[in-house]
């Protein structure tokens, strides 16, 4: 058997080798003089088929090439939370500290800092018995985050020693006594990324992800480890609805993969995050964000393995017990590496050139989220959020309707509310929410025991506006019925003042589902009280237009937070307004 | 550098791709040059290597050569370029040798064109307004230094002009020079003139640089002239400190060369024929735009490209929007009608204005401002449609008068002359003049205290 080979053939990312054959499907292999990281893609009698996470340029046939004999791995452990690494977990900060502005070829530098220092407090004793996902003690690694050193996974047996103090990673911070051989433990563990971390049992789910934008988390929300697709063409504010939701959502960790998007995004993150508050701790973002940035210039074939990289993380801290929220910007980006790898293996293509496997491969990604037991017996989340860049916004493409098909809710965005700036630009025919149904009980036990039936009657009412307004395209708003227009005019009011939300305003940013409730109550119920006093009274919609209560119902949403109930004394004056007119 | 190797004879020759056996060691991406038997030149570079043949792609076209008598020189190293300040005033070709009959410039440093991509981490982000003195853009679509925003045109649309505009009256506030590397593409010669003219013109020739492959220039050079261009800029910007402005056009001829390569490879082709690999190839080179923190200088990037058929959502014009930040959309309806410059607002778009505008920067008015004018001029157009079927007499007091704001909107705000300059307080208090069309209850994008102040009764 032989870890050595050479090169026989270079094409774009895609290089063969022979002689190597101790080769295993996925092992991670160094090509070249430059010793550039790349992966087994597939195996055929003698040759390797390697697919390079770097530029291949100048590769010549007969360099030699090395397996590592391992897969793709990650390292998990403290340090992770508030870096930044490529799609193959190098140290983006690390490297930029080392090389300058530009990323060199053949980096290889551990992802890991290996000279801090950590505080560890043990949680068990000498002679305790641990299993794999069993927690032996606890890491500060950030203001917020308590990181927790797990018994790694196929690890039973004894604590043979363990003690308090601080410790860098590659120390061993316990010893463990199993089958008569002692396993040190360091304060990392890797794991491949390919392949999902294992968990107890998977769970329903029961809570929502709470994101401070009313029309997610009033209409179509989303449940702590649901999973979720933004689709939307180029300019219609997918990036900037999702870099909200790493901000606001109330996930206890953020991973952020930047998959094959622009480099100043990433750089709009990287420095607005640093400065940036939790609205419910007070303390800097960044302490909870782990980014992944394989922006569309880095290597393709690292775009390919950052949702790997990004995920893997995820589930790391999942089975710590944490909410996690991914997100992954864009999963399209991550679909068309596929394509291009299996293009230059020269793969029967499917549709628009994807390879067959694509609906399945994304699959097994969303797969990936879930609320689950852990290992260790703790309640622990993965929510999925991806972005899909369909081509010419053409939502037919394969890459869109495969993901739809998967997810549980759907957050379309929609160019005509782009083009009149109305943001977050979702879709609110079109989204869906099928996590809805599991989180009825947890609205009405937390915020309204009514609060399904007037979400209900809000939805109902745009839908009502969305034909009438078909209908006003032929006949002019004046030419509808008086109680259609009553609906026409709430509807505008449900958008202008409930759905549309600016992610710049500093009190508009962030609304908490209180007030979200409240405000969506307050025009509901003016929408019943006019239909009410039209029906019986034969009040004229434009004395009902009249009312100065409309101007502070459409500024409601200006109202701060913690003022939120002060939206009652405007419900109030509505009362006194409508009582009135008769 | 290494000894080249040469090779004598070639197996078989389709489209611009040459295909060669026993060349062991030759590397992949690898520049080539290849000597015809009457002491002619070409170029090229290695696409494939493997163990039966080599394949070499020729930028310039195959046309005469022949398999036999042909010899190909492997030069050992990827294309570098020669870079120095010397280049500034000077024209080159497409692939980087001069074109203006002077020797070529004393080379300081040599530099891999295909460049290594800026670490995310090291970014700067944009945020310093660009003046254009163009209303629509400063005001609804600001540009700010290190920004790549393109130009998405159509034959016989205006961008040119626009560009040189932009070339005539772009300041910065701080008022520091910019150079200008300007990389053409299939171009015509009468393209090339009117550059050549607004450069002169507006006295700014000794700091342009020009590269160019014309439109009856070899396509397959075009794949390199972007790389040529963008590989100075960043010696430019990021080593000598200077502010670089790159307008590219038209990105259009250059996918076409790419698809031709893609296609004489046997490549599986995706959405109309162009390789599935056109947005990553792209992003090599619209990344190639920003700022670098601790670094003086930066790349701003304006491509223009065409839009076969005017469609927007041709692939072209499509992925170049999922890599830039934002876009300038050029309208043929309004062009036809006299409007220049006949920018398309509700498909424009700058994704980076928020950071370099407002208090302290332009003014405190401006982000909200701009949002209102989109917003109001987006009813506008619906109302617009709607006259069209039920006729204008039927519409409502307030719809006519957006009627009324929409016209001023176009004839007043977004025409303007080819030489008019406009400052941005100027393209501002024009914007509020023309707002104050719509009742004061209509702005509801513009904080109270805003409205106040500004708000004009006509």
């Amino acid at each position: 058997m032989s870890s050595f080979g050479e090169i026989i053939s270079v094409s774009g990312s895609l290089v063969k080798a022979n002689g190597l054959t101790s080769a295993k499907m996925n092992d991670i292999v160094e090509v070249g003089d430059l010793k550039l990281i790349g992966e087994i893609i597939r195996l055929e009698s003698d040759i390797c088929y390697i697919q390079v996470y770097e530029e291949t340029s100048g590769l010549h046939l007969h360099e030699p090439v090395m397996t590592k004999e391992i897969p793709l791995s990650v390292e998990l452990g403290p340090g992770l939370i508030g870096s930044i690494f490529d799609g193959i977990q190098r140290p983006l900060t690390e490297i930029g500290k080392k090389f300058g502005g530009f990323i060199p070829r053949g980096v290889k530098l551990p992802a890991l800092d290996r000279h801090k220092k950590w505080h560890f407090v043990p949680k068990v004793k000498v002679n305790d018995k641990v299993k794999p996902g069993d927690i032996l003690g606890e890491i500060k690694e950030s203001e917020v985050i308590v990181h927790k050193l797990m018994t790694p996974y196929k690890v039973n047996g004894r604590i043979k020693s363990i003690g308090e103090g601080d410790f860098l990673i590659d120390d061993n911070f316990a010893l463990i006594e199993s089958n008569g051989k002692e396993i040190p433990i360091k304060g990392y563990q890797t794991w491949p990324v390919r392949i999902p971390r294992p968990y107890l049992n998977k769970l329903p789910v029961d809570t929502p992800l709470i994101t401070g934008q009313r029309v997610i988390d009033t209409f179509f929300p989303i449940s702590k480890g649901g999973k979720a697709c933004i689709p939307g063409g180029f300019g219609t504010g997918k990036t900037m609805t999702l870099q909200t939701i790493a901000k606001w959502s109330d996930a206890t960790i953020i991973v952020y993969i930047g998959c094959g998007e622009r480099g100043n995004e990433m750089s709009d993150i990287l420095s607005e995050f640093p400065k940036l508050e939790d609205p419910r701790t007070g303390k800097i973002l960044m302490n909870r964000t782990i980014i992944i940035a394989n922006t569309s210039n880095m290597p393709v074939s690292a775009r390919e393995a950052s949702i790997y990289t990004g995920i893997t993380i995820a589930e790391y801290y999942r089975d710590q017990g944490f909410d996690v929220a991914l997100i992954a910007d864009s999963t399209s980006r991550w679909a068309e590496a596929l394509r291009e790898i299996s293009g230059r293996l020269e793969e029967i293509p499917a549709e628009e050139g994807y390879p067959p496997y694509l609906a399945s491969r994304l699959a097994d990604f969303y797969e990936r989220s879930g609320k689950v037991e852990t290992l260790g017996g703790f309640n622990g989340s993965v929510t999925i959020m991806g972005a899909v860049s369909p081509p010419g916004s053409d939502f037919s493409e394969p890459v869109t309707q495969y993901t739809i098909k998967l997810v549980k809710t759907l957050w379309e965005l929609d160019r005509d509310l782009a083009y009149s700036r109305h943001y977050p630009a979702i879709n609110w025919i079109n989204s869906f929410s099928k996590d809805y149904d599991f989180l009825v009980d947890w609205f009405s036990t937390n915020i309204s025991e009514d609060h399904a039936e007037y979400r209900q009657k809000a939805l109902e009412l745009l839908i009502k506006d969305n034909n009438l307004q078909q209908l006003i395209k032929i006949i002019g708003e004046e030419g509808l019925p008086e109680q259609e227009r009553l609906i026409v005019f709430i509807s505008n009011i449900i958008k202008e003042g409930f759905l549309r939300q600016n992610a710049l305003d500093p009190i508009e940013r962030y609304t908490i589902l209180e007030k979200q409730f409240m405000m969506l109550k307050t025009i509901i119920d003016f929408y019943d009280k006019a239909t009410n006093l039209m029906t019986k009274f034969h009040i004229t919609l434009d004395e009902i237009i009249d009312l100065p209560i409309i101007e502070e119902i459409k500024r409601m949403k200006y109202i701060p937070n913690e003022k939120y109930k002060d939206i009652k004394k405007i419900s109030d004056k509505m009362e006194e307004e409508f009582k009135n007119l008769l | 550098m290494k000894e080249s190797i040469v090779v004598h004879g070639i197996e078989k020759i389709i489209g611009p791709l040459l295909f060669l056996s026993h060349t062991e060691h030759v590397g992949y991406d690898e520049l080539v040059v290849i000597e015809t038997p009457d002491g002619t030149t070409k170029n090229g570079k290695v696409l494939e290597v493997n163990k039966d043949y080599t394949i070499v792609e020729v930028f310039e076209n195959t046309s005469r050569l022949s398999l036999k008598g042909t010899n190909v020189k492997f030069l050992g190293s990827s294309y570098k370029l020669g870079v120095s300040t010397e280049m500034l005033g000077r024209i080159f070709s497409g692939s980087g040798k001069p074109r203006d009959n002077i020797p070529p410039p004393i080379v300081e440093e040599y530099f891999d064109i295909n460049g290594s991509p800026i670490n995310p981490v090291k970014r700067e982000y944009p945020k310093d307004f660009i003046q254009t003195g163009i209303s629509a853009i400063d005001c609804l679509f600001s540009i700010v230094r290190g920004q790549k925003l393109p130009i998405f045109s159509g034959f016989g649309l205006p961008h040119n002009k626009i560009v040189g505009q932009i070339i005539n009256q772009a300041t910065i506030r701080d008022s520091e020079e910019m150079v200008i590397i300007f990389g053409a593409m299939g171009v015509s010669q009468d393209e090339v003139y009117f550059f050549k003219k607004v450069f002169e013109e507006s006295g700014v020739y000794q700091r342009v640089v020009m590269f160019l492959n014309l439109a009856n220039d070899p396509p397959m050079e075009r794949l390199l002239t972007p790389r040529i261009a963008l590989t100075l800029a960043e010696y430019l910007a990021f080593k000598e400190g200077m502010h670089v402005l790159v307008l590219l056009s038209d990105m259009s001829s250059y996918a076409e060369a790419l698809r031709e390569v893609s296609s004489s490879k046997g490549e599986i082709p995706s959405r109309k024929g162009y390789p599935g690999y056109l947005y990553t190839d792209f992003a090599s080179i619209y990344e190639r735009a920003g700022r670098i923190k601790g670094v003086k200088g930066s790349i701003t990037q304006i491509p223009i490209l065409s839009m076969p058929n005017d469609d927007i959502t041709h692939p072209i014009p499509d992925l170049t929007g999922y890599i830039t930040e934002g876009q300038i959309v050029l309208d043929r309806e309004l062009h036809n009608k006299g409007i220049y410059p006949p920018i398309k607002v509700l498909d424009s778009l700058s994704r980076l204005m928020k950071d370099g505008i407002g208090e302290g920067k332009t003014r405190e008015d401006h982000p909200d401002l701009s949002s209102q004018l989109y917003a109001s001029y987006s009813k506008s157009k619906s109302i617009e449609e709607l006259a069209l079927i039920i006729g204008q007499q039927e519409l409502s007091k307030l719809d006519q008068t957006y009627l009324e704001f929409g016209n001023k909107f176009i004839n007043r705000f977004i025409k303007q002359d080819w030489k008019e300059d406009r400052p941005i307080e100027k393209t501002l208090d024009l914007a509020w003049e023309i707002l104050s069309t719509l009742p004061k209850s209509e702005l509801n994008r513009i904080n109270e205290k805003i409205i106040d102040k500004y708000y004009m009764f006509l």
